[in-house]
């Protein structure tokens, strides 16, 4: 079955969509990531969505609903590269996807995760890595 | 029969149909007396020709006096002659014409009912030809005017590394916003910019409508990862705002372009200070 790869970057997941979303497969991304971030600690999730074209209402609240997920699960979400297109059309749905953190690419989504988590007590960049 | 009474009075009906003019003063000046004295001597002998073989105006045979009608009736639309006035140019023909015919053909009543009738529609035809053309044209300068307010109200320019500008002046209808909207995201993804400033002094209203498509477009930014500062509020606009309860809770605002931009460059971790030898040449 098609998957959405779920990357770890440091103490970072990275998830980058690739291919037009359909329901089952945020479903599954969307069960993948929760585990990861059980199973990893991960303190920051990115999610790039620069290749998506198309979405809907339910993707949309997909994002919202994995970002709040992550939070309760102490990560912070970062969604990066939404298109032009992916922007108006979400708008015109009437989600302006309160409460997510987005980003223009990558980097800048990288350096607003860093920013907007303190450090953790007790422990350095090497344990967090490790 | 047309075509032999215009032929045998050509000299004549000329004559008659430029004092019709300069009678129901359709020139404005001489040099368009002169052109239209050509341009009438040109008509008349390809009148001639094409009656000779067909009367169907809309015809292949016609196209030389279609032809010439058309640039008359599109240089003198472009020049903002009224209809009125351009429609005169041709069915101030009719009196020679209706002389003409009346000379040649005195004694024949049924003749001359005919020929009278037949005439009359060719310049019905002829002058309804002309509005058409007129009408067009003008829609033309419309059209194209529109097209230029379009692409001139849009520009989104870059005042600094991450930091775009969107100068909104006119009117912001549903139509525009979207083309504002489009632009503005586009150049965004383009530059990599952080922070747009969407300046309003030149909105000269803003109601429920141009607030929800402001929101709009700064939602849409938003989603993308930037930011939008909106500026030049006047006092005006701001007391509108206020009193219509539109709610622009969390889109930073200021007064002045100039403020907005200071505050863009300190969130992009720039300061601006002054040289402190100001006035003195610089050694480079």
């Amino acid at each position: 079955m098609e998957r959405i790869p779920i990357l770890r970057m440091g103490e970072f997941l990275l998830v980058t969509i690739q291919v037009d979303m359909h329901d089952q497969l945020a479903l599954t991304l969307q069960d993948d990531l929760t585990s990861q971030i059980n199973a990893t600690g991960a303190r920051g999730v990115l999610i790039d969505i620069s290749s998506l074209e198309v979405v809907d209402s339910f993707i949309g609240r997909m994002l919202a609903n994995m970002s709040a997920m992550s939070r309760v699960l102490d990560a912070q979400t970062v969604v990066v590269g939404m298109q032009p297109a992916v922007a108006i059309t979400l708008v015109e749905l009437g989600m302006s996807l309160e409460g997510i953190r987005t980003a223009l690419n990558v980097d800048k989504g990288m350096d607003l995760l860093r920013s907007c988590l303190p450090p953790r007590l007790g422990e350095d960049e090497e344990d967090a890595a490790g | 029969m047309l075509p032999q009474i215009i032929a045998r009075h050509e000299g004549e009906l000329l004559a008659q149909w430029l004092q019709e003019q300069k009678a129901n003063s359709i020139h404005q000046d001489s040099g368009q007396e002169a052109e239209a004295r050509q341009i009438s001597s040109e008509f008349l002998r390809n009148l001639k020709n094409s009656l000779s073989s067909s009367s169907d105006v809309q015809g292949a045979e016609f196209a030389l006096v279609r032809e010439l009608l058309a640039d008359l009736s599109r240089s003198r639309g472009v020049q903002g002659y009224s209809p009125a006035q351009t429609a005169t140019y041709i069915f101030s023909f009719k009196k020679p014409l209706f002389a003409a015919i009346k000379k040649e053909l005195g004694n024949n009543a049924e003749g001359l009912a005919s020929e009278t009738w037949n005439a009359s529609e060719l310049i019905d035809k002829l002058g309804l030809f002309t509005m058409e053309v007129h009408q067009k044209t003008r829609e033309e300068v419309i059209s194209r005017q529109q097209q230029e307010m379009m692409e001139l109200s849009t520009p989104v320019v870059k005042l600094w590394s991450g930091i775009l500008a969107l100068p909104l002046i006119g009117t912001l209808d549903s139509e525009r916003t979207q083309v504002v909207m489009e632009s503005l995201l586009q150049k965004i993804v383009q530059t990599g910019s952080d922070i747009a400033i969407i300046d309003i002094t030149g909105v000269p209203t803003v109601d429920t409508l141009v607030a929800q498509h402001l929101l709009k477009t700064i939602t849409a930014a938003r989603l993308m990862g930037a930011e939008c500062i909106i500026s030049g509020i006047r006092p005006q606009i701001a007391q509108t705002i206020v009193h219509l309860g539109v709610d622009l809770g969390g889109v930073t605002t200021k007064a002045s372009l100039a403020d907005a931009f200071a505050m863009a460059i300190q969130k992009r971790g720039f300061t601006v200070s002054k040289i402190k030898s100001a006035g003195l040449p610089v050694a480079m």
